[in-house]
């Protein structure tokens, strides 16, 4: 057997003890033990940005963050965007703009966009081009993403960030 | 995006911008793809993969992996000896896992399952292959010598009904597949030219890079299978694992969630068999999911050597071309010898060319297979074809958009003897292009523009059936074998049979991509899906109506009044009457349904091959920096020719998704072979698009009803992408003076060029 270790963490806003190897990553985690299968690894290298989860606010690769190191912070994924049942306006707005095609980036692309809207509530088209050049999409060629992005910052982004317009 | 329509209207919501249905699930995490479906008691596999090009196997030592704690089983080909190990879509050349010797370093060579993925990847370093090293070959040259060492020392069986019907002459024992297409009198038209221009053009190794990297799930249950799997094609993967496991068509069931993006890489057969014969001998459902470094080992883009000569007279006119394209293809034939055929068809162009011969050869190398690649031949022949219209016309002093406009096929023309007509305004798309590119501005030095076209045979086959079902509520459930690859399948087809049966989309569901439930289709490729499965959902609507009229007349009418067909129902002495209501009142009871059938093959409308032409029609402006030779593409232009927008913003998305593929092709990708390995098989060294590589878009939806499908649709997301790199080397030309006929086109590459062109002076 190998050696385990407990972390306890907020994910979602919900408290979780898990007990994991210290060689398993967080999208491991948040995949295989916490069921949350929104969240998707594809490079696995920390090149393509499909995995990003924010952990206290920042966006990070899940699939080369080690879960041990989430011991004690806070992990947002995918689906803890929407709140009692209403799309966040970045979901909706890639909705409205067909901002995916696969799918397959739009978790981690979603968790990036909402990094950079709540850093900048009023972002110019070069600082979300450059906030998601870390995110990559083989499908749409970036353009309806980046135009979703802006348009969710017109229409208000997530909770605090609209109090200071 | 700006609109071009002329086409006859179409009843709502066909032709209307809804949003995606498949919104909601992908947004919120929730969309299931094959990487997230969990059976009970399932395991997971990881593969030993060869780490020579070309070796035979003298033995493996598997035995201490078997002992490891955790692992479930340990598969070699000789631990299938009740398996047909050879598979693969044209020619059945390729063993689901090496049998005695490897062709390409990355083959599979030994499956490990074990209780999770960390176990497996543990328990293959355990195991211990014994490999006497042979000579390889990674390019065409190499393996075209006559001393070169043999790939396939005993040829595949070539599989019928499959796309390929060609004998296969085989000039040399690496040669896989060789097309030929030819008309005219192709030595009299050289003989007449005024000039004739002559070139090689090259294009790369390019992957793919669907996000979700090939995964699929295996389940046997008393002797049936079922395969969950990242597929294109669930029924042609179907009928692969019936012939290798040796069962009955309907005993293999093939279900394909949401597809992490395709573009031809998930089309036909890929680690669907290897998976399933996992899970036999492991007696216990199993989990192939590759990584991408190993997804880029599986399938990957021909790359094409294309030698070409044109033709021209004195004013311009093309009086014929003749072309030599080896295709490299890898280890195994997968579906190659098709996009050879392609290739061939593909090189004369959108253009009327009296006498044409093309030869094309798809060549076995040491290298990872080659297959189905978003364009399928187009992007290789076109860098060639059109680069050619622009060397001829700065020769004859010509504006590149009017030697275009003297060659280019009128609507119902046919580019050869028996192939449908041109089923497009190529002239005005020209124009179209030309007007968003502002082809007259002035140019900034340094700066330079192009406008490229193509058009493909596409559409694959019409062999297609759908099904629609009316309920007693009037809600509607439609079953297609199609899938959804990201292209928005699942909400283009429900725009049509909501359209069709003349009621709301909310009430119109959809049921796709499993072969034990739904009907059979041959594919979701070749741009084929809205059209030629619009066509089945359209007959299958009309099917369902009619029969809901002849239950009006028996169960609504009252002493034979009339019934008269209204959008979504009939009118009998004044009252209208619902389909649900109709069901309900032929079944007596608030239940039953009826069901619509929708069958398509060659026959009628869709009798002529191909189904359709896909059109490419891309305008840019570049500037290239003298300094590093970096090309920066400014502006993109793309022509969205697609007959009937069914959903204007989907076809404006594959549009610039397709084109933005070419640009990163163009520019940028190529996968490099150095010592039999490959040096660049991760996407830190493969550099594909980012955000920061957008140009500014100009796009438009071209619909003039022109097409064979529904409301005159055709095919359209592969076109965008088949002109782009013709139309960045030859924007450099205009902007820079070189002529650059290798892709992609690197700073370092430019650069030499541009040192060269100075050298020159």
């Amino acid at each position: 057997m190998h050696e385990t270790l407990e972390i306890r963490l907020t994910v979602n806003e919900r408290s979780e003890a898990v007990r994991i190897e210290p060689r398993e990553t967080l999208a491991d985690v948040l995949r295989e033990r916490l069921s949350l299968t929104g969240t998707k690894v594809s490079c696995d290298a920390q090149v393509c940005g499909a995995c990003t989860v924010l952990v206290d606010d920042l966006a990070m690769s899940g699939c080369t963050f080690l879960a041990a190191d989430a011991d004690g912070r806070s992990v947002r994924t995918v689906e803890g965007l929407a709140r009692d049942g209403r799309l966040s306006p970045v979901q909706q707005a890639f909705i409205d703009h067909a901002a995916f095609q696969c799918g397959f980036c739009t978790p981690g692309m979603l968790m990036a966009a909402t990094a950079i809207l709540e850093e900048h509530p009023r972002p110019s088209r070069d600082q979300v081009v450059h906030g998601l050049e870390g995110n990559l999409c083989r499908c749409t060629g970036y353009e309806p993403i980046i135009e979703a992005v802006l348009a969710a910052a017109d229409a208000g982004t997530v909770d605090e960030g609209v109090a200071g317009w | 995006m700006k609109r071009v329509t002329t086409r006859p209207t179409a009843p709502s919501p066909i032709g209307e911008s809804v949003p995606r249905r498949d919104g909601p699930t992908k947004v919120t995490g929730s969309a299931t793809y094959t990487v997230d479906v969990e059976l009970p008691g399932m395991a997971h596999a990881q593969i030993l993969r060869s780490p020579y090009a070309h070796a035979r196997i003298r033995s493996i030592d598997a035995e201490a992996a078997r002992r490891h704690p955790g692992v479930v089983a340990v598969v070699t080909a000789q631990d299938l000896p009740d398996v047909n190990l050879l598979y693969g879509h044209a020619i059945a050349d390729h063993p689901l896992i090496a049998t005695g010797k490897v062709r390409f370093a990355g083959e599979p060579v030994v499956g490990v399952i074990a209780e999770d993925r960390a176990t497996a990847a543990e328990a293959l370093r355990l195991i211990a292959v014994d490999y006497e090293r042979l000579p390889f070959v990674t390019s065409v040259e190499e393996a075209l010598a006559d001393d070169a060492p043999i790939i396939h020392e005993e040829p595949g069986e070539q599989r019928s009904h499959r796309g390929f019907e060609e004998d296969i002459e085989r000039t040399h024992p690496n040669v896989c597949s060789h097309s030929r297409q030819a008309w005219g009198d192709i030595d009299a038209a050289f003989e007449g030219a005024h000039l004739v221009v002559e070139g090689e053009y090259r294009y790369p190794m390019c992957y793919a890079y669907a996000m979700e990297p090939y995964t699929s799930v295996a389940s046997w249950n008393e002797g049936a299978l079922t395969v969950w799997s990242s597929a294109q094609h669930p029924y042609m993967v179907r009928d692969d694992l019936a012939r290798c496991f040796g069962l009955p068509r309907g005993a293999v069931r093939v279900v394909v969630p949401f597809v992490g993006g395709g573009y031809g890489s998930k089309s036909y057969t890929k680690i669907e068999p290897l998976t399933a014969a996992l899970a036999l001998r492991a007696g216990r459902p199993v989990r192939l999911a590759l990584t991408v470094d190993e997804a880029i080992l599986t399938t990957r883009g021909d790359a094409a050597t294309v030698r070409v000569r044109s033709a021209f007279d004195a004013d311009g006119h093309l009086l014929g071309r003749h072309g030599a394209i080896h295709l490299n293809t890898g280890a195994y034939a997968e579906n190659s010898p098709l996009v050879g055929r392609k290739a061939a068809n593909r090189l004369g162009g959108p253009y009327r060319i009296p006498a044409l011969q093309v030869d094309c050869s798809t060549v076995y190398t040491n290298t990872g297979p080659a297959s189905s690649f978003r364009g399928f031949g187009a992007p290789q022949v076109t860098l060639a074809g059109e680069s050619q219209m622009d060397e001829a016309a700065e020769l004859l002093g010509l504006d590149p958009l009017e030697i275009r406009r003297r060659n280019l096929l009128d609507p119902g023309e046919r580019p050869w003897p028996r192939a449908r007509g041109i089923d497009a305004d190529l002239k005005a798309d020209l124009e179209l292009a030309a007007e968003a590119l502002g082809w007259d501005d002035p140019l900034e030095p340094g700066h330079g523009r192009a406008i490229c076209m193509s058009a493909s045979d596409a559409g694959s086959e019409p062999i297609t059936t759908a099904m629609l079902r009316v309920h007693a509520d009037g809600s509607v459930t439609v079953m297609v074998g199609s899938t959804e690859i990201g292209q928005g399948s699942s909400t283009v087809l429900p725009q049509i049979a909501a359209g069709e049966m003349g009621v709301p989309l909310d009430s119109v569901h959809l049921l796709q991509s499993d072969t034990g439930a739904v009907s059979y289709d041959r594919s979701t490729g070749a741009s084929r899906t809205t059209t030629l499965m619009g066509l089945g959902i359209q007959a299958a609507a009309s099917d369902a109506r009619e029969q809901l009229v002849a239950w009006a007349r028996d169960a609504v009418a009252q002493n034979g009044a009339p019934v008269v067909e209204e959008r979504g129902g009939v009118r009998v002495a004044g009252t209208f009457h619902d389909w649900g209501s109709i069901v309900r009142a032929w079944f007596g009871a608030d239940a039953g349904e009826v069901i619509g059938r929708g069958y398509l093959r060659r026959s009628g409308a869709t009798a002529e091959m191909p189904p359709f032409w896909e059109i490419g029609c891309v305008g840019v402006e570049v500037r290239v920096d003298e300094t590093t030779g970096e090309i920066d593409v400014l502006t993109l232009v793309t022509v969205g020719d697609v007959g009937a927008a069914i959903n204007p913003q989907l076809v404006e998305s594959q549009d610039v998704g397709a084109a933005m593929m070419g640009l990163g092709m163009a520019i940028r990708e190529e996968l490099v072979y150095e010592n039999g390995n490959l040096l660049n098989g991760n996407l830190f060294d493969y550099r594909v698009p980012r955000t920061t590589d957008v140009p500014e878009l100009r796009t438009i939806v071209v619909e003039r009803g022109d097409g064979v499908g529904v409301y005159g649709a055709k095919g359209g997301g592969e076109g965008s992408l088949n002109p782009v790199a013709a139309a960045i080397a030859n924007a450099v030309y205009r902007a820079a003076g070189i002529r650059l006929r290798e892709a992609p086109f690197t700073p370092e590459r430019v650069w030499q060029a541009l040192r060269e062109r100075d050298a020159g002076r």
